[in-house]
């Protein structure tokens, strides 16, 4: 039922695990399933230099958390934020209809991630 | 890859010697057995051998036993039939929080066209209490549907003590036996059972076959209009190689229940052991002992998900299933679980393994070598795990 792109990042999830001291950190609940995402960024000038993510969740959570992680690192703040859960969902070849909420959860954690790292900035 | 099926409430492979004695009805004995000549004199004479082998594994006439296309079709002609047939006494029908939704459904479409549904909550452990389904008794009251064995957790309910009270109160009582059937005893007299559903394909029989024990004096109205077969109760050509099939599976499992019953029970202690001693955070769901499935066991491993621990297993060639919402299309949680008092995130994190024929020592190895790993693995993304690591003086398996 997924695609093989989707079993990749499940199987070889990039970015797993957490920043200490990250500059942003996203976390967002499934209130459809119960699921959590977790992500953490690293942002030097306006460049996300790393992210890092934790999930509890399904395979396509995994994968889509995995893949968000992926387009992101390297790309201008302005660039993360125009990513969408369908644009993550597309990255990975699509996702079963059934599933398509689990990539909500990976842009919505990263769209968090990032507000949460201007709100310091601002506060800074 | 070694390849290892610990899914057996789902469905079980057919038995070689049904398959071959199926193949004789598919092309050399095809008669419709409501003709008159030979061809069909010699298929009823099978159809109705099988319908006797039926009614021995559960201590039932030959003429109590109805044949449908499955445990779905038996259950809805039960309480579809008994809400039809009784309307006059009364629209009052008492069920469990976990039936199978063959049954659920089924009530709950009566609830929304006029009739009314009581359900009964369960212990931890799956439990419905005896008390309670007395208490629910009421004078209006047409119909009492329970469950034999849980399909989840392998919880196996006081139907003997509820058919009691249900014959002192003049109610009628069905029982979903699909689980159970074939696999611990089943005797409807001793049981005090007036309806009882059974499935062919969890006994090691074809898919599509299913039967209604319907006692003598049971009034039952049909679901499927036509030619009049199974005395009028299910019309429509019988599936006689399935049907065949069917009684076939229930001589086996007649001559193999006791002994597959504790093989598999020592094999689901030794995997629930070794899980336990590999792996920390891990609850079992549902009871311990003999009121439980002898094939089934149930845990909730914390902190992962279902799903993702069932892609992870089948990558190693192992099929389970889980309870986790995300399995489900509905994205909600097993209905049986959260009866159960499971929190959601338990749910999440549910594994169910059941055991048949087949299974090996070597099998329980396998999965006690593989799960693990993928435990690790999927904790160590676990947002959730990493806040216990780090407090360290929680205690393992405390649950
Ligand atoms: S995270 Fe629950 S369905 Fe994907």
């Amino acid at each position: 039922m997924y695609s093989e792109k989707v079993m990749d990042h499940f199987m070889n999830p990039r970015n797993v695990g957490e920043i200490e001291d990250a500059a942003g950190v996203g976390e967002v609940g499934n209130a459809k399933c119960g699921d959590i995402m977790r992500i953490y960024l690293d942002v030097e000038g306006d460049i996300i230099k790393d992210v890092k993510f934790k999930t509890f969740g399904c395979g396509a959570a995994v994968a889509t958390s995995s893949m968000v992680t992926e387009m992101v690192k390297g790309k201008t703040i302005e660039e993360a934020l125009k990513i969408t859960n369908k644009s993550v969902a597309d990255a990975l070849d699509g996702l079963p209809p059934a599933k398509m909420h689990c990539s909500n959860l990976a842009a919505d954690a990263l769209h968090e991630a990032i507000k949460n790292y201007q709100e310091k900035m601002q506060n800074a | 890859m070694r390849r290892v099926y610990l899914d057996h409430s789902a469905t079980t492979p057919v038995d070689p010697e049904v398959a071959e004695l199926m193949m004789t009805y598919y092309t050399e004995k095809y008669g419709n057995p409501s003709s008159v000549h030979s061809f069909g004199r010699e298929t009823k004479a099978a159809l109705e051998n099988a319908r006797e082998s039926v009614a021995n594994l559960m201590n039932a006439e030959p003429t109590e036993i109805t044949f449908t296309s499955g445990g779905t079709e038996a259950d809805n002609l039960a309480i579809f039939g008994v809400a039809e047939a009784y309307s006059k006494k009364g629209k009052h029908i008492i069920t469990s929080a976990v039936e199978h939704n063959a049954v659920i459904d089924t009530c709950e479409f009566l609830a929304k066209n006029g009739y009314e549904l009581t359900i009964l909550p369960v212990d931890e452990e799956g439990f419905i209490s005896v008390d309670d389904v007395a208490k629910a008794i009421r004078p209006d009251t047409i119909l009492i549907t329970i469950m034999h064995a849980n399909n989840e957790v392998g919880t196996i309910q006081p139907i003997a003590e509820i058919g009691k009270i249900a014959k002192e109160k003049d109610v009628i009582f069905h029982v979903d036996a699909v689980q159970s059937f074939g696999k611990i005893p089943v005797d409807v007299k001793a049981m005090n059972v007036d309806l009882m559903t059974v499935s062919s394909h969890k006994i090691y029989g074809p898919k599509g076959v299913g039967a209604l024990y319907i006692r003598r004096g049971v009034r039952v109205i049909p679901r499927v209009h036509g030619g009049g077969q199974e005395r009028k109760r299910r019309s429509g050509t019988e599936n006689t190689p399935g049907i065949i099939g069917f009684g076939k599976a229930c001589e086996l499992a007649a001559q193999r229940m006791a002994q597959d019953a504790e093989r598999e029970a020592a094999l689901r202690d030794k995997l629930l052991e070794g899980i336990m001693e590999r792996i920390d955070y891990v609850k079992l769901n549902g009871p311990r002992g003999e009121n439980r499935l002898p094939g089934n066991l149930n845990v909730s491993i914390q902190f992962i998900e279902g799903e993702a621990l069932l892609l992870s297993l089948d990558l190693m060639g192992i099929a389970a299933s889980s309870g986790s919402a995300c399995t489900s299309g509905s994205l909600d949680p097993s209905h049986v679980l959260l009866a159960m008092g499971l929190s959601h995130e338990i749910a999440h994190g549910s594994l169910r393994f059941s055991f048949g024929r087949q299974n090996t020592e070597e099998d329980v190895d396998y999965v006690l070598e593989q799960l693990p790993k993928i435990v690790e693995r999927l904790r160590m993304m676990s947002p959730l795990y990493d806040q216990v690591k780090h407090s360290k003086t929680q205690k393992a398996n405390a649950l």
